[in-house]
């Protein structure tokens, strides 16, 4: 999800990040709140409208979807049987309801349009301007460097981890149901955070030593565009048009 | 005599609970100098770097700095700007995404603005010979090419005094190269932590060895024999020295 794409051409790549992430922070909030289908379904069919204008390669939509998607499989196999209401089918000893199956169909479609809808702006923006057009939008400093920061060592957190997981099995390691294995994991999570910590200490050492007094500063430059506005503009009357059909 | 830029007297560390790193040491380093420190792993030659630049207190002793003394946080960071420190793991002096972004920090920090800092970010990359390298994201860098962006990073501050804690451990012999060309020609004062005797006899005029919390200096270098390997297998090779 959060690895971004390169869309030269496109025209996602060229929205002021700040536009990008209002559209998708009210839209959200607005898919989050429905349940219509007629406002579900226009919603995902106009996200994949979104990506297909913004020539966002098909491989990689369907790779960003397969997370959410499996959760959603699982309330598939579960939700339909535990809500109460009209029976529609049996599967052994459970009974799948009509407003169990309509329940998740709903959330399906407005996880998914939600996904797609981050899809064109993440995919889009690079992971730092992100991170300022929040800090220009008035989200706070100390959560917008929260974030930046774990974007940037998450990678090489995962690396040390993969490191000691090959220390590990070099000397034989291999996973089982019993107390060395939960002992020998326990030990590797410890060893992680332990190391993650000094690491984090070594880093702050190094921003101090460059200077560092707790601001950050952009190289980016944003200017909205009348482009912008107009982008702005109609995708903001499009999610007031989704709220009237859900609520009018 | 030149200029005594840093002047350490007196200095006590040890680690909490263990045992002591730095026993009574001083440290007299002059404008110009390039100063080679050896010593056994865990011997305080890193924490030795920590304490000139503030990161880590002594528990006594004296530190002058430009002939000033430094005592706390305000005249460290004051300090911090005119010493440039290149940190063992790359992985810890990078944290911004993009390199451009990583290289301009420091100048930004010292107050340039955002056109100054991209413009001494840029010259400084293409000194270390990094042109192209802007929008590369730092994470992504092989081992190489992140120790010598960190150093683009501690060079775009300007800085009078360099401390370079093993700057070629775990590099090839080409980038090895590089970075003890850049050394050499640098005019900066300089202290630099090898376990390289090869490398630290190029690029420094004199070493100091740090054992048992305490300074040996070697005004000369020893003859010394070496052990190399020939890469070129049995192909006739030519000795460089």
């Amino acid at each position: 999800m959060i690895e971004e794409l390169s869309l030269q051409d496109s025209f996602l790549e060229q929205i002021d990040p700040r536009v990008k992430l209002i559209i998708v922070f009210l839209f959200s909030i607005v898919m989050a709140a429905s349940y219509r289908f007629a406002t579900l379904i226009t919603a995902l069919f106009i996200c994949s409208i979104i990506l297909l204008i913004g020539k966002v390669p098909l491989k990689e939509i369907f790779k960003r979807l397969i997370p959410v998607n499996t959760l959603i499989i699982l309330l598939w196999l579960i939700l339909p049987f535990s809500v109460k209401g009209d029976p529609v089918f049996l599967m052994g000893p459970f009974t799948a309801t009509k407003a169990g199956v309509i329940y998740t169909a709903q959330i399906s479609i407005k996880s998914n349009a939600i996904i797609l809808m981050l899809i064109a702006v993440i995919a889009s923006t690079r992971i730092f301007t992100i991170g300022h057009a929040l800090h220009k939008l008035g989200v706070p400093t100390k959560l917008v460097q929260l974030f930046l920061f774990t974007f940037r060592y998450i990678h090489v957190i995962y690396r040390e981890y993969l490191r000691l997981l090959n220390a590990m099995k070099i000397r034989g390691f291999e996973p089982r149901t019993n107390l060395h294995t939960y002992k020998t994991f326990a030990y590797l999570v410890g060893m992680l955070l332990v190391k993650s910590s000094d690491r984090a200490k070594r880093v702050h050492d190094a921003m101090l030593c460059r200077g560092f007094n707790g601001q950050f500063y952009s190289l980016n430059n944003f200017s909205i565009t009348k482009k912008d506005l107009f982008i702005l503009f109609s995708m903001i009357s499009f999610i007031i048009f989704l709220g009237v059909i859900e609520w009018a | 005599m030149n200029k005594l830029v840093i002047n350490i007297s007196n200095i006590c560390y040890s680690y909490p609970g263990g045992k002591k790193v730095l026993d009574n040491l001083d440290l007299e380093l002059f404008k110009g100098q390039k100063l080679g420190l050896v010593g056994p792993n865990g011997g305080g030659k890193t924490t030795l770097f920590y304490i000139i630049m503030g990161l880590l207190k002594p528990s006594s002793g004296s530190i002058e700095i430009f002939g000033q003394p430094v005592v706390n946080e305000k005249d460290f960071k004051k300090i911090r700007q005119k010493i440039g420190f290149l940190f063992q793991d790359s992985d810890d002096q990078l944290f911004s995404p993009t390199v451009l972004e990583d290289v301009a920090f420091g100048p930004l920090n010292l107050g340039k603005s955002k056109n100054e800092a991209i413009k001494t970010a840029q010259k400084t990359l293409e000194f270390l010979g990094l042109s192209g390298f802007e929008d590369r994201v730092t994470y992504k860098l092989s081992g190489g090419e992140k120790r010598l962006v960190s150093l683009a990073t501690v060079l775009a501050m300007e800085p009078e005094i360099l401390l370079l804690d093993e700057p070629t451990t775990g590099l090839d012999d080409t980038t090895r190269t590089r970075i003890m060309d850049l050394l050499t020609k640098l005019p900066i004062t300089m202290i630099i932590i090898s376990h390289e005797i090869n490398f630290i006899e190029k690029t420094t005029d004199s070493i100091i060895n740090l054992k048992n919390g305490k300074l040996l200096t070697d005004k000369e270098f020893y003859i010394h024999e070496h052990i190399h390997t020939h890469p070129y297998g049995s192909y006739p090779h030519r000795h460089v020295k």
